[in-house]
């Protein structure tokens, strides 16, 4: 008995063995409040301008940016560059197969990404902030960019004149009794934006991001809210009528 | 009165029938048998009166089948099963159909939703021994659903035509592959095309939405069918019929009209509140409902690095990864051993020997150099073998006594360790393969199938306690 219990107590505890084993990139925790209109219109406004000229977001139609709080005239006079109409869908013009021979990979459709970036290291917004936020230079690549969360990225760092210039750099920190040194980030030549400027630029944009990827993402929580209290209420009929019947039951 | 279900209905005198409504259901039940249909399954089919906690799952698995048949008709809809279009009519449904994403969460939810009270239900089968004669036939109809439901969820999963769709299919087809001299022709055979295609796509959804559903259909009709015929088993595992009143109603049973229906109306809101709590917060549960990788497109040219089937697959999917070359010998020997075992332990000796001939032609294909089948071929086998295996439990629990109550610590602590086993392998069917990973996995092989292998041994020397007369509330 006494070795079952063991046996039991080493399966249950393996697991997390396992756990401590893989690797994992670790993300910074995105500042955002899915809730704010004005980071929300500020960071659709940034990716009409900087991200849909390469990437497309073809699930994703121009009048539902009404649920951030814009009206179909402001989405046609602020954030249709093109001759789209304000329920068409957020596509470009860019042809998959050339921006293929351009950054050797075609750039990702990003309606969902903020869905699809999510794993074990963080959310798709942690992720994605942190992505955004870790372009540095590197001559040995085509682009002159490489990234910290995704190595080799093919995408050149487009808020560069924004952020600045980043370099990876040694740096010593303080391990266990001892000094280390480590590889991490440090802005050589200064943007157009603080540093603080830049990470509130970027968490708009991701906020945006984690929006588009699930438009209903606010309107499922009140709803969600309601129906749990309406079973709540339910329960509490139910099981009276539960103990009613049952009353007569020994 | 449940003697005599065809005598037709007279309503006579003052009563709250004698109504309009009373005399639509004399004439219809002189054409069909509602009344006596709805006598014989519900307001005069007796249930034990000690039902507990577990015996709510049966009913909330048909809740589900409903919620999965309703939410499935309004996708259809909408979905459109081309490889060019089904990522995007999905995403189509989750933006532009009113209330799209509400019918598509319930259905991505209540797939897992289903396999975890379905697992509950299993387990509850498990511990009061509702498997056991007369109930074989009952046990036998309710794996065929649960089998009917894993290929449901498998062709179901390729549906919404992301990343981890496509590849899972991918793993699985290739799965057949494996099989000697007709693999790759069976495999090419079940796609439609050399590669999963939109000819696959068409062909999952055919299975579906309408063959699968319709198969699933008739055999939950036959699971109750045989459950009313000999009725319900219970926490104590006696038998209820064997104490009947003057009017042949059992002592220990209740009408489950109104009886049941209005406690299982109590578990019905309890579990839609924690269905919707995962709808409304969480649909993606954390990845494990809605994976990650499935919001990419399909994409046949980039292999994600880590491919895992979802949840609900990953005790067997485990099993599969932990046969690799170096196990078989393992699993050589201790096919070896059980034919001892056999030999040793079983009084007619033809068993015995008939057991060392089949174990030696097994080990042979296991082992025997030039004649061994590979490893992969033999990973396949122990899946199915896995999930066909619970087949075998009416035959394998020779205890004289039912329910685990009454059951002593030898199947008390083996169907604890089969249940922490299982849900370590399922654990390990969502991870990459690491050494230690795959020596647990192992491990864990070799215990649930123990589990059911050994049974009829530890069943009968376990030191049982006698069954009450009737039930216990």
């Amino acid at each position: 008995m006494i070795k079952i219990n063991k046996l039991i107590a080493f399966l249950l505890f393996v697991p997390a063995l396992a756990l401590a084993a893989g690797d994992h990139i670790k993300l910074d925790r995105a500042p955002i409040n899915e809730e704010d209109q004005a980071s929300l219109q500020r960071g659709a406004r940034h990716f009409v301008n900087y991200c849909l000229n390469c990437h497309s977001a073809g699930y994703m139609r121009y009048n539902r940016l009404q649920d951030i709080g814009l009206t179909d005239q402001q989405i046609r006079d602020n954030l249709i560059f093109t001759g789209a109409k304000v329920g068409d869908l957020m596509k470009i013009a860019m042809d998959p197969h050339e921006s293929k021979n351009w950054f050797g990979v075609a750039p990702p459709e990003l309606s969902v990404i903020a869905r699809s970036r999510a794993s074990a290291d963080g959310s798709g917004a942690d992720w994605l902030y942190t992505y955004l936020r870790g372009f540095y230079r590197d001559a040995d690549r085509p682009s002159g960019w490489n990234n910290t969360v995704f190595a080799n990225v093919g995408m050149p760092h487009v808020l560069w004149e924004l952020q600045g210039e980043q370099v990876l750099a040694e740096r010593k920190v303080r391990g266990e009794g001892y000094m280390k040194t480590e590889m991490a980030l440090k802005l050589d030549k200064p943007g157009k934006l603080s540093p603080v400027e830049y990470d509130q630029m970027v968490a708009d944009l991701v906020n945006y991001l984690v929006f588009m990827g699930e438009p209903v993402r606010t309107d499922r929580k009140t709803i969600g809210m309601f129906v749990l209290i309406a079973l709540g209420l339910l329960f509490v009929l139910v099981y009276a009528l539960k103990k009613e019947y049952w009353k007569d039951v020994h | 009165m449940a003697a005599t279900p065809k005598e037709p209905v007279q309503f006579s005198g003052a009563g709250p029938l004698n109504t309009p409504i009373s005399g639509v259901l004399t004439w219809v039940d002189q054409r069909f048998p509602l009344m006596s249909l709805w006598r014989d399954h519900l307001s005069e089919y007796y249930a034990p009166k000690n039902f507990n906690f577990w015996y709510f799952f049966g009913g909330l698995a048909m809740l589900v089948l409903a919620i999965q048949i309703v939410t499935g008709i309004f996708l259809v809809m909408h979905y459109k099963p081309s490889a060019a279009e089904a990522f995007a009519s999905v995403e189509y449904i989750m933006r532009d159909v009113p209330a799209g994403w509400f019918i598509r969460y319930m259905h991505s939810t209540g797939a897992s939703a289903f396999f975890i009270v379905v697992y509950l239900h299993m387990f509850r089968g498990l511990m009061y021994g509702s498997y056991r004669q007369p109930r074989e036939l009952i046990w036998i109809f309710g794996m065929l659903i649960y089998l009917c439901l894993m290929a449901e969820a498998f062709f179901g999963y390729l549906l919404p035509w992301g990343q981890m769709s496509f590849w899972g299919a991918q793993v699985i087809i290739n799965l057949f592959d494996a099989l000697p001299l007709i693999g790759p022709d069976l495999s090419t055979w079940i796609r439609g095309d050399f590669v999963i295609s939109d000819a696959t796509l068409n062909r999952f959804f055919a299975f579906h939405v309408i063959a699968l559903p319709l198969v699933l259909l008739g055999l939950v009709a036959a699971h109750i069918m045989a459950l009313h015929e000999v009725g319900s088993n219970n926490p104590d595992g006696v038998e209820i019929k064997k104490h009947k009143d003057a009017q042949g109603r059992p002592l220990d049973g209740i009408p489950f009209h109104p009886y049941y229906t209005v406690k299982d109306i109590v578990g019905v809101v309890v579990f839609l509140f924690l269905f919707f709590l995962v709808v409304f917060f969480m649909p993606e549960m954390g990845g494990y409902f809605l994976e990650f990788n499935n919001f990419i497109p399909a994409d046949s040219l980039k292999t994600p690095p880590h491919i895992a089937p979802v949840w609900y697959f990953t005790p067997y999917y485990s099993i599969l990864r932990a046969i690799t070359e170096d196990f078989m010998l393992v699993l050589a020997i201790g096919v070896a051993a059980y034919a001892v075992l056999i030999r040793l332990t079983v009084r007619d000796r033809r068993i015995g020997t008939a057991a060392m001939a089949v174990a030696l032609v097994v080990i042979v294909l296991m082992k025997g150099g030039p004649l061994a089948i590979e490893a992969k071929v033999w990973g396949v086998a122990m899946m199915g073998a896995a999930t066909l295996i619970f087949f075998l439990l009416p035959w394998l629990d020779r205890s004289p006594v039912k329910s685990i109550r009454y059951k002593g610590w030898l199947f008390k602590t083996a169907l604890t360790i089969f249940v922490i086993v299982f849900l370590v392998l399922g654990y390990y069917g969502t991870q990459t393969v690491t050494p230690a990973g795959t020596i647990i996995s192992q491990i864990g092989t070799l215990i649930y199938f123990a589990f059911f292998l050994l049974m009829p041994w530890y069943s009968v020397l376990d030191k049982t306690r006698p069954e009450p007369d009737r039930v216990t509330m």
